[in-house]
């Protein structure tokens, strides 16, 4: 492989300034929805004391769990001495920060009291998920950093690898942390097993990954730098296997539960009866989010097109977006079965009266913070190739592929 | 030099001595009132008691509502008013609770049990262990609650209880109790009346409330003390725990179910 030239992402300014303003007005209008919401309480959002976490919880969870996943490029050049995907490394570390900063922002927003994060910060119960999290997600954005000064700081190269085998044990831990936040909830019936943290896991793989072309495709693409076939198919066959890969863990998980009859109630509901959420579960997360991006990625013809690709890094998002709303909002929509063998008649707090499904719909602010985490990840990735040298400047097949420079 | 500093200012140690004492007559007072009010309360809670609860479902009256009002009486529950712009039909669903009616009927039999539902203070409590800051605990008592300080607002206890025992404070509180505070975005759920068990008193306001309307469903008290109602009661009758699967020791438990 060629010696490997990094450069600035060279954008004219007022189209990266344009691009940086739209980010920026769509971030602040997050800021102001969070605002609205901290003011006047949890009232004007769609969250209820049955549904108590909403679409912010769906925005940080799906871009925390993508962030790791964003890490994955820079670990199989490090870790698994891929050395194809090593230019890569340096915007799959940058990535995985902003992502995880998205994300972690519009958790904390959507706290009843967010100014009470250093007591989030000082005071600990180790025995909670959460704070286990709180460690695990410092402790990513601290391993990342020192990772991507060891890619970029010829001096310390030769410890990128050690850091580089940190950081992709820390990822792994960090996504199933954040399963396991779902996972080891024992009270309620969607959740409650162990196949969770490595289903997010999965998860974590694809849709980080489909971010990461999306984003370096757009790059690439405004910068007119060349990027060859080589490298992008590689990016999106791998996709294929992390893609097929999720509807193995999610066939997975629907059979363990489905094996023991006390979950038939919440199989069926999210499988049959649910709604909106057997709707999500079937079209968003099995249809858009797996089956049309691997018929994409692996079609013969439609696989070599880059317009079908980047629809199927997008179709991965969305479907990625309503599985984690399924898991989330409907795990919780599901009314807590406390009396097996019963039926509620009446309740004088909502609890599943006839089996009814607890009320949730997404308010506006909800929806503007999440997104507004996505602009804040999108502002601190399109900032650092700016500013710094995270891309190459040729991504071309002689650049990546040694028999075709061979050949060259 | 020397000499003038080694010199005693007269002037100086009388108006200290007079400041301090000026000081001790004014503070003295409140410092006496003080021990004196906090005197039930100064005594630390211990593990020698376990608050508990027996409610019998076969004494609980249909359509009767005594202590879901009692609790909010006694709790300031009734002091949340409904955010102006809000729909009743949200309201409902935002509004803090901490017990309510349920009836239940059975799918086989078609028996049907009326029982109120509240925090069952469980002994290894899913609040407790989910809860980041700590500020969901519970005391040496065995009465799990929320410390309103630590409370950062994140609805993981929310998540994790069984019982759905819990409520959000989804607005902004204009009026509260002392006895109860009370704010914006942290969460809570019963407390036993814990304000009563500092203060020496016998029962709680769900309690007493099913008392007085002539039903005696619940029976509160020490589940440690052999002698104390409570283990009187459920020693003689079959009780059970909601969702015995997951051994949480609850400190409330059901009979008749």
């Amino acid at each position: 492989m060629k010696r490997i030239v990094y450069r600035e992402w060279r954008l004219q300014p007022e189209r990266y300034w344009g691009l940086l303003a739209i980010l920026g007005a769509v971030a602040a209008i997050a800021g102001l929805a969070a605002l609205y919401m901290e003011h006047h309480g949890h009232w004007v959002t769609g969250m209820t004391n049955q549904v108590v976490w909403g679409t912010p919880h769906v925005f940080a969870v799906f871009l925390i769990v993508a962030a790791s996943g964003a890490l994955n490029v820079a670990s199989i050049g490090t870790v698994f001495g891929r050395t194809a995907y090593k230019p890569l490394g340096r915007l799959s570390g940058l990535l995985s920060i902003a992502l995880l900063a998205g994300g972690l922002m519009v958790l904390v927003l959507d706290l009843g009291r967010p100014e009470r994060l250093v007591v989030a910060a000082t005071t600990y119960n180790f025995k909670s998920i959460f704070a286990w999290n709180i460690f695990l997600y410092t402790g990513f954005m601290v391993i990342v950093v020192a990772y991507l000064w060891t890619m970029a700081e010829r001096k310390v190269n030769a410890y990128s690898k050690p850091v580089g085998y940190v950081a992709f044990v820390w990822r792994l831990l960090l996504t199933m942390g954040t399963g396991a936040i779902f996972g080891f909830l024992v009270a309620r019936q969607a959740y409650d097993t162990a196949i969770l943290p490595p289903m997010f896991i999965i998860m974590s793989f694809a849709y980080g990954l489909a971010i990461f072309i999306l984003v370096l495709m757009f790059a690439y693409h405004q910068d007119k730098r060349p990027m060859g076939d080589v490298m992008l198919f590689k990016l999106k066959n791998l996709l294929g296997v992390f893609v097929a890969a999720i509807l193995l863990l999610t066939l997975m998980y629907h059979l363990t539960k489905l094996y023991g009859t006390k979950n038939h109630g919440v199989e069926a509901f999210i499988l049959m009866t649910g709604g909106i959420y057997t709707a999500m579960f079937w079209i968003g997360w099995i249809l858009v989010g797996c089956l049309a991006p691997l018929g994409i990625v692996y079609h013969p013809v439609l696989g070599k097109d880059r317009t079908w690709i980047a629809a199927a890094c997008g179709m991965v998002i969305l479907g990625g977006l309503a599985a984690v709303y399924v898991i989330i909002i409907g795990g919780q929509a599901y009314p807590l079965e406390m009396f097996p063998g019963k039926t509620i008649l009446a309740s004088g707090f909502h609890d599943g009266v006839a089996g009814a499904a607890a009320w949730y719909s997404p308010s506006i602010p909800e929806v503007l913070l999440g997104i507004g985490g996505v602009a804040v990840a999108l502002i601190i990735t399109a900032v650092g190739v700016r500013v710094l040298q995270f891309l190459p400047e040729s991504l071309s097949d002689q650049v990546v592929d040694p028999h075709v420079a061979a050949k060259g | 030099m020397t000499q003038e500093h080694d010199k005693v200012d007269g002037a100086r140690r009388s108006f200290i001595g007079a400041a301090a004492g000026l000081t001790a007559a004014t503070v003295a007072p409140g410092v006496i009132l003080h021990t004196v009010a906090a005197a039930p309360r100064a005594e630390a809670v211990t593990d020698k008691v376990r608050w508990g609860m027996l409610i019998d479902t076969a004494k609980c009256a249909d359509g009767c509502t005594a202590c879901v009002q009692a609790c909010d009486r006694e709790n300031g529950l009734d002091l949340q008013i409904k955010p102006e712009g809000a729909s009743e039909q949200m309201w409902d669903r935002q509004r803090a609770v901490w017990i309510r009616k349920v009836q239940v009927q059975d799918n086989l039999t078609g028996r049907v049990t009326n029982l109120p539902m509240l925090c069952q203070h469980c002994e290894h409590p899913p609040c407790v262990d989910v809860c980041p800051t700590g500020a969901s605990f519970k005391r040496a008592d065995g009465i799990v609650m929320v410390d309103r300080h630590t409370c950062i607002g994140c609805r993981y206890c929310m998540m994790a209880c069984p019982y759905k025992a819990r409520s959000f404070i989804h607005q902004v509180v204009a009026e509260k109790l002392t006895a109860t505070p009370r704010g914006k975005g942290c969460v809570e759920s019963c407390n036993l009346c814990v304000h009563r068990r500092d203060h020496g008193e016998a029962s709680t306001a769900c309690a007493d409330a099913c008392a007085a309307a002539g039903h005696h469903a619940i029976v509160f008290g020490d589940l440690t003390d052999a002698g104390s109602a409570v283990s009187k009661a459920m020693a003689a009758a079959a009780s059970r725990q909601i969702r015995e699967d997951l051994d949480l020791n609850t400190g409330v438990r059901y009979s008749s179910i």
